[in-house]
Parts: C-alpha cells; structure tokens; sequence
C-alpha cells in the first residue's frame, strides 16, 4: 500500500527511466544481445515497474503516471515473454536458396491441393470448349483470345513489324505487377476459409484449359507451346504457390484436427507464407520480364523449337530448386527430415 | 463482447490496459494514408518526367512498378520502421500492435497490409470495416491473420483544475493523514464522476445541482469521514471542490513530461 504517493514516485522514478533507457536500446538495436547480469537487470527492472503500475492503478487519480506506467510495463512485457525466434538480419541469397526452398517443401500438400484444383479447372475449362465452342466468349476474359487460333497464328507469323516496339519495357512491367496483384489477392482470399483461393486457382484453370484446347483443336499445338511455355512455366507455378499459401492460410483458420488456438495456428503460418508470396512475387518478376521480351516473338523471328526448349530448361531448373535447393544443409546441420 | 480496451493480464497477475481504435478512426487515418500515397505518387511522376526525356518508355515502366510498390509498401514501410504506425496513424495516435502485447515482427506487418487486398473489397473497406465492427477486438481480416490489433494512445489531458479550484482555501489539506487515507479508498472512477460534475456544474438545473452535489459530498464523506472544522460551513458542491483538488493536484515535480512510447 502506497502511504505517501509522492515520496513512492520520486523513489520509484529512477528505476522507471533506467527500464525506459533499456526498452529503447533493445527497441534501438533489435539484433543486440544482452549479457547475463543486464537481464538480470531488466527482469529486476520489469517486475518492480510492474509491481508500482499495479499499486498506482488503484489510485484515484495520477492517470498520466498510471498511463506511463502502462506503456512501460507493456514494452517490456513483449520483450521478455516474446518466445518466437529472434529475427535475425536478412541474407538475400540465403533466404532463397534455402528458406524459400524449404518452405515450399514444408508446406508441399497445400501446393498439391492447389495444383488439383488448377487441374479440375482445365479439365473443366478443356472439355466445355471441346463440347461447346460456343462458350468461347463466356470462358475467355480477354478479346484477343476470342480470334480464331488459326487466323491469329497467321498473323502472327506473317507481321513484319514489333508491335511491342517501344512499349516491351512498360509491358513487361504492367505483367509483372499485375500477376503479383492476383497472386497476393490469391493468397488473401484464404481469409475465406479458401473458397476466394479456390475459385481463384479453379478459374484460372478454366482460362488455361479453354484456350489450349481451343489452340490443339485448331492444329496449332506448336504455337500454343512456343507462346505459353516461355513465361508459363514459372508464371503458373508461381500462381499456384500462391494458391498454396492462401490454403496454408485457410487451414489454419479451419484448423481441422488440431488442439491449437486460431492464434497459434496463425502464428505458426505467418512467417512462412510471407516467405512465399515474396518468392512468388520473385517468380513473376522473371516470367513478366520473359513474356514480354521472348514469348510474344514468333517465327521466323524465333523459331519454335528454341523457345519450347527454353521452357523445358526453365522448367527443369525450376522444380529442381524447389524440390533439391537448400536439402544439403539441413541435412549437415541435423535439421529434420523433410 | 465488444468493448474498447484490451487488457492484457501478464503471468505475474498484473494487468494494463490498450485502447483500440474504432473504425471510424481508422478510416480517418486511412484517409490521410491515401493521400499521403497520393502525394507519393506526384512526386515520383515529376521525378520521372526527367527521366522521359532520356526514354520514355523507361520512365513508363518505372512509373508502373513505383505505383505498385508504393501502393503496397507505404504500410509495410512505414509500419516496420515507425514501429507499427503510418502517417496517419501517426496523426490520429493510433499504433499497430501484437494481440498478446509481444513484439511486432515483419511477418505481421506483411500478412496484415497484403491483406488489405480482401478487406477492401468490394470498395472503401467495407469488408474489413464489417469485420472491425462485429469483431471484439475490433480486428479487420488482415489483423486477424497477422494477430495484430490497432491501439489508440490519446494525450491524457489534465482538466483546468487552477481555472475551476482558484483562490480557494482547502480545509482538507489541514488534515494530511486523512486526505492521504483519501486518496487510497477513492477509485478512479469516483473521483472522475466528482470532476465531471464540477466540469459540467453550469449544465444542470439548480435543484438538480444541489441534489446532485449533496449526494456526491455523502458519498465521499462516507468513505473518509473528515473532523467538524474541516466540513461545519462548507457547502456541498465547496466540499467536492476541495476533494477533486486533493486528488488531482499533485506537485509539479512529479509530472512525467515523457510518454513511454513516443
């Protein structure tokens, strides 16, 4: 009990502003470390703080000390019940040659799921041309995907002129934000316990399905290769990653089978779908840079084989580094196995 | 239950308080955000009509990916570097924080503003403002994914005691001891009711005020009972004066200028 409530403030004080100086060097400094006697100290510090905030309160007035003594007791309450890894500085080539990697790995059955429903949309988006081609214009969002493959190929190989000449570097710059837009948008649609991501992953696998086989029902099976391989071979994966982290996303707030609070279950994803929406975000980088400055050439510019061939290797490396980059290292620092 | 204030109780049973923001506040904040963004955006189109002079095609590009990183990084930035606040934010006293009061981390600022995608949808937030206002922390979809909440520190601002207890002898003070028993048994609550009856004296209706004084003087004389000379001729609503001052007055040596979280 506080007798003389201004002899315990000016007795108090000195202690508060030492915890104050500390809270703002560990804030100052994240990556600092204390030795054994300073946090002797600040737990010493946080407890005896904690213990006048809890004498003040009943107080009658003195709100601004009550309210000083709040924000001290609560930032020094973060400090030191924070159990979570201490984040450490940032390594670019580390984080995607073996977080990145291992994250995708970690997480690789929402990555299925993703792709299983990518799949039911072409399927579905495939046999609803092949069986009415006259759905063509509900099932395609964009007017240039509704010419007659054939007529476009045509074209296609007969310009004589770039019509991206001048713009290839706007362009490839408007892909590369736009796909991030959907991807995040992907991932945010988890929110609602994955229906939003599922659509999403559904339709854009009905687009895909409905303009390939449009595409191989008109002959033109080389082109449609030639054109969609270049820049679709990380641009979908990269969509479905995305996809993957909306679903991560999505279990956690359905929780099924797990003894966990929604808190935790969000805690524990966090920091991993962040991983994967920046690698996605990666991904779509490269594939706006290739779609625009490789996949819009056709031959004789660019003969078909090279640029098919050039996907293949895109997508070799690609699901190699997912499924190899950065497994040596766990390994040799006895992390467990994946 | 909704209510306005988190308290978070520590392992060691002591228990503190943060004030969450409501929605229409949050919005104001937005607002000066986007305008902020806005501002942002000026002046990256002037910087790169400089650049149009060299190529304009690369000065189009750099627009497009400023416009996209600028509309999704003011928040992370500014978020991560001014530890949970935005300008505007920073305007209206608002600050992000972790739900359990632990420290914010990048993961949390990330999740909580790509989120923005899905709770601003269909337009102006109406999806995380629903969900602001039916949740009890008053938590949008981005915050319930990055289990954060959106905390309010207004100034604490002294009422005028000098304009409304000047001049006067305070015969408690003669009376030390039992002013100091006072200020131990009166809660935060009974003395703000006494304040703002003072404060709002000239608002109420003469019986009123009389009636309304004379309980509040039998309610405080009732906790700590005062010797005759301190209270014989000392009118009811004089009494509540001369207990809000030994409440509320205190030395000016012991102000805390400073506020723990600037």
């Amino acid at each position: 009990v506080i007798v003389d409530l201004q002899r315990f403030i000016a007795n108090e004080r000195p202690f508060w502003n030492e915890l104050e100086k500390l809270l703002d060097r560990l804030e100052a400094e994240p990556n600092a470390r204390m030795s054994l006697e300073q946090l002797q100290l600040f737990h010493q510090l946080y407890e005896r703080t904690a213990a006048g905030l809890a004498k003040i309160t009943t107080f009658s007035s003195e709100p601004e000390i009550r309210h000083y003594l709040e924000n001290l007791v609560a930032r020094a309450y973060g400090e030191i019940h924070e159990t979570r890894e201490k984040q450490r500085r940032f390594f670019p080539l580390e984080w995607f040659f073996q977080t990145l990697p291992q994250t995708f790995r970690r997480h690789v059955r929402a990555f299925y799921l993703s792709l299983a429903v990518t799949i039911a949309g072409c399927a579905f988006g495939g046999l609803a041309i092949a069986f009415d081609p006259d759905a063509k214009p509900v099932l395609m969002p964009f007017s240039h995907l509704l010419q007659d493959p054939a007529k476009r190929v045509a074209e296609e190989e007969k310009a004589t002129h770039d019509r991206l000449q001048g713009v290839k570097t706007t362009f490839s710059a408007e892909l590369m934000t736009h796909n991030t837009k959907v991807a995040i948008f992907t991932l945010a649609l988890g929110m609602t316990w994955g229906f939003g991501t599922i659509l999403m992953l559904f339709y854009n696998g009905v687009i895909l399905g409905a303009v390939a086989v449009d595409y191989i029902r008109a002959g033109e099976t080389k082109f449609l290769l030639g054109w969609l391989m270049p820049h679709g071979v990380i641009e979908i994966p990269a969509i479905l990653i995305a996809g993957q982290a909306g679903l991560m996303l999505a279990l956690a707030i359905i929780g099924r089978g797990r003894r966990r609070s929604l808190r935790t279950r969000l805690r524990e994803i966090s920091q991993d779908i962040v991983t994967l929406i920046f690698g996605v975000a990666c991904l779509l980088v490269w594939a706006g840079f290739v779609e625009a400055f490789l996949s819009q050439y056709h031959e004789p510019i660019i003969p078909y084989a090279a640029k098919i061939a050039f996907g293949c290797v895109e997508l070799v490396l690609l699901s190699l580094y997912l499924a190899r980059s950065g497994t040596r290292k766990k390994l040799e620092t006895g992390g467990p196995a994946e | 239950m909704k209510t306005s204030t988190l308290f978070i109780r520590t392992p060691e049973g002591i228990v503190f308080s943060q004030l969450l923001a409501g929605p229409v506040t949050r919005f104001g904040a937005w607002f000066i955000d986007q305008l902020c963004i806005q501002v942002l955006l000026t002046l990256l189109g002037t910087a790169l009509s400089l650049l149009e002079i060299v190529s304009l095609e690369f000065a189009l590009a750099f627009y497009v990916i400023g416009w996209f990183f600028i509309g999704i990084g003011y928040g992370i930035l500014f978020e991560w570097s001014w530890r949970g606040q935005t300008i505007g934010k920073k305007l209206f006293r608002l600050r992000v924080v972790d739900v359990e009061g632990m420290r914010l981390q990048f993961n949390q600022i990330v999740v909580r503003n790509l989120l923005r995608f899905v709770d601003q949808l269909p337009a102006f937030y109406f999806v995380g403002g629903v969900a602001c206002w039916l949740n009890s922390k008053c938590q949008r979809l981005g915050d319930l994914a990055a289990n954060t909440i959106v905390i309010r520190s207004p100034r604490v601002s002294e009422p005028d005691l000098d304009q409304l207890l000047a001049g006067k002898f305070n015969s408690l003070r003669q009376f030390p001891h039992l002013v100091a028993r006072l200020r131990q048994n009166i809660s935060p609550m009974e003395a703000d009711i006494a304040l703002q009856a003072l404060l709002r004296r000239d608002e109420f209706d003469p019986v009123s005020r009389v009636e309304l004084f004379g309980d509040l003087a039998a309610h405080f004389n009732a906790k700590i009972e005062f010797p005759p000379e301190a209270t014989d001729g000392v009118a009811d609503e004089q009494y509540l004066r001369n207990v809000v001052d030994v409440l509320y007055r205190t030395r000016p040596e012991n102000r805390l200028e400073k506020t723990a979280v600037a």
